[in-house]
């Protein structure tokens, strides 16, 4: 592969020929690709830095989680690579420019990029009465998405809510709120979940967009392979305690002080699919995610636990194929180790016998012989 | 006597002693006062905190298998294990409570049989039910080392430290043995009090049947809070969506019924448990041995028998030195 010219991105940004080729490695790590893809995104990004593909990006009923995490990835110049990367037309909350003129800019970006655009949702989306209780310009967030996504060339969900409705679609969730997948029927929703959702998946996402053209594997909740695979209780730190029986039963008790497993305490690990144990958060290291810091994960990715079930109620352990370690039913215990007592004891046993056996054969000997003797 | 009456005293008297077996003891019933447990194999998790409560309570070493020294891998009850939970799986293993393709995690431990087998065999009394709580308790200064309890229990429990000079059988004593009494101080077992989900649940026989006849009557999908720790005063709730049970509660009459109870929504020939009649062995051999003994008529029978062989030998020898 011919090296990346990175020139422009040099030039432009401000960053490093070696940051910028570091950053790329780690996010194609992320996603479980080989190293020659990192040389690949490099070159995309290079280029695309030219020719910027244009993102919308949408909010509605949410704190803006999603926008504030990827604010703090946490790799050098990150948000500026990033945000000078694309050419972001509309994001209600980093645009300088308000009212009708940026409404304007945001109906020229989609007329004339249409079928090219990627759509960013963030927040879920009311549709109790018409869709009435956000409204944006006095346009309604469902009328907002909906015609941004008509002519959109990806959608991604960023955040629980935009997934599947997140703490507005929590009960008795009064302006009916749902997640961005239930109203746009028949298109593809990737959904990137969390509360807040880890930036290096949307990242990665993302980039794997614009290198490949293509959207990663996706599961059958459209969510991509390469975060949303596995189980917390997979990867966890704490896992060997949960497999040998040790837990933290309350907080600050003498398991959770020696970091035991937080099942016990309501943690949802093992019915949440994604890649916090691995990925984490802030890019500091040293366990920094909420099971590495003592709090049983709540779940917040996961339709139908986070914001669904009691905080401290316990989870259903999704556990794929039970663990191998177990004995089966038929196994009965080999047989132990002889300790030292009893070899000594087993030796004597077997020293007497072979005595008395050759005091029995002298015997014998003398009396045959006696015997044979008489009888001459 | 003749030769053909002596044979025919000693039919009616074998014929007689077959008749009363079949009026041999009953079952043993229940203790008053009998505590147990219920293992519903649809809670557990397979986390094994009972395994390791129940060696930190017992005082009992880990069985270290090759070099995993950080994990207790005990592969079955042994000297060194009163309490061990194995694993059911078949096929694609992938779905937990289900037979075909499925898995399941299934508790061994004593299961304090109403009427024990292995005190039946005992010809000592080092293994005795408790009158009130039927606790199936072991007392090493009675036993002799015969170890006719590991032959005598169904469920291959009571184990032998072959590998101690000086071993005995080791059984699980529901906590309550001299040193530990957690039952007499008003505790519950500490597999009960350790497990996270209620898959073991502490209580008496009689509560517990309650609430294992509850769960059967529930529908598979329902969600039912179930009680964790001691089913009297649960220290805490679990609610859970209802698996399909087996409808069978394991030691409800299973040769005369157990305190400890299982419930599993695989069947419970799947997960070792023997192929048991109502009646107890221990009913069976009990009855035939004391019918045999009774009035000491086996005994005086062979001596009438025997008294007539040496008579009529004596009377022929005699009558050919008189020839």
């Amino acid at each position: 592969m011919r090296e990346p010219q990175t020139d422009f991105v040099t030039r432009r940004l401000g960053v490093s020929r070696r940051d910028f080729l570091k950053f790329c490695t780690g996010i194609a790590a992320t996603m479980g690709l080989p190293g020659s893809a990192a040389l690949s995104l490099a070159d995309t990004i290079a280029n695309s830095a030219q020719q910027k593909p244009v993102v919308i990006w949408l909010h509605g009923q949410e704190c803006t989680g999603p926008t504030e995490t990827l604010l703090r990835a946490e790799h050098p110049t990150l948000e500026r690579l990033i945000l000078d990367m694309i050419s972001l037309e509309y994001h209600q909350t980093l645009d300088a420019g308000a009212g009708h003129h940026v409404e304007q800019a945001k109906e020229k970006a989609i007329a004339a990029h249409a079928g090219k655009y990627l759509l960013v949702i963030e927040g879920s989306i009311p549709t109790k009465d018409g869709g009435i209780y956000c409204k944006i310009a006095d346009k309604t967030m469902l009328a907002h998405t909906q015609e941004a996504a008509e002519h959109a060339g990806a959608i991604i969900a960023f955040g629980s809510c935009a997934s599947w409705g997140g703490i507005p679609s929590a009960g008795p969730n009064p302006t009916g709120a749902k997640g961005a997948y239930e109203v746009l029927p028949g298109k593809t929703v990737v959904n990137i979940p969390g509360c807040p959702p880890n930036p290096y998946n949307f990242l990665a996402t993302v980039l794997h967009y614009v290198t490949f053209g293509t959207l990663p594997e996706l599961d059958e909740k459209n969510r991509p392979k390469f975060a949303y695979g596995r189980l917390i209780h997979e990867n966890c730190e704490r896992r060997p305690h949960f497999d040998a029986g040790r837990f933290a039963t309350e907080f600050g008790d003498e398991g959770h002080r020696q970091g035991w497993c937080l099942y016990k305490l309501g943690c949802k690990g093992p019915e949440t699919y994604a890649n916090c144990p691995a990925v984490e958060f802030n890019d500091v290291g040293g366990g920094t995610w909420p099971i590495g810091v003592g709090h049983p994960c709540f779940g917040c990715v996961e339709e139908g636990v986070g914001f669904t079930k009691p905080l401290f109620s316990l989870s259903t352990v999704k556990t794929h194929t039970p663990p191998n370690a177990f004995p089966t039913i038929e196994q009965r215990q080999g047989s132990v180790k002889m300790t030292g007592g009893a070899a000594a004891l087993a030796g004597a046993a077997v020293g007497a016998v072979l005595g008395a056996t050759g005091i029995a054969i002298a015997a014998n000997k003398k009396t045959t012989s006696d015997t044979t003797e008489s009888d001459s | 006597m003749k030769r053909r009456d002596f044979l025919k005293a000693t039919g009616a008297t074998l014929l007689g002693s077959a008749s009363s077996v079949a009026q041999a003891r009953p079952n043993l019933e229940p203790a008053p006062e009998a505590v147990g447990m219920l293992f519903d194999s649809t809670l557990c998790v397979g986390c094994k905190a009972c395994v390791s409560k129940c060696k930190e309570v017992n005082g009992m070493p880990p069985v270290i298998e090759g070099d995993a020294v950080q994990y207790d891998s005990a592969r079955d009850l042994s000297g060194d294990t009163l309490n061990v939970i194995k694993l059911y799986q078949n096929g694609q293993a992938n779905q937990k409570d289900q037979e075909v393709d499925g898995f399941c995690f299934e508790k061994r431990s004593c299961m304090h049989c109403v009427d024990p087998g292995c005190v039946s065999v005992c010809p000592v009394t080092a293994l005795r039910r408790h009158p009130k709580t039927g606790i199936i308790s072991y007392h090493v200064d009675a036993c002799i080392g015969c170890r006719n309890c590991t032959m005598g229990c169904p469920y291959n429990v009571p184990q032998f430290e072959y590998d101690n000079p000086f071993g005995q059988i080791r059984k699980c004593e529901m906590c309550n043995q001299a040193g530990v009494e957690r039952i007499d101080q008003g505790q519950m077992t500490g597999c009960a009090e350790a497990c996270p989900t209620g898959a073991t649940l502490f209580g008496t026989r009689n509560e517990l049947l309650i609430e294992a006849k509850r769960r059967l009557t529930l529908k598979p999908g329902d969600i039912y809070n179930y009680p964790c720790g001691d089913v009297n005063h649960p220290d805490s709730w679990h609610e859970q969506e209802v698996a399909a049970y087996q409808p069978h509660i394991w030691g409800e009459k299973e040769a005369g019924g157990t305190n400890v109870l299982h419930l599993s929504a695989v069947p419970f020939d799947k997960l070792g448990m023997p192929p048991l009649p109502e009646r107890s062995y221990a009913s069976i051999s009990e009855g035939v041995q004391h019918t045999l003994y009774s009035y000491l008529a086996l005994p005086a029978a062979a001596l009438v028998g025997l008294s007539y062989v040496v008579h009529r030998n004596t009377r022929d020898s005699e009558g050919d030195s008189d020839e």
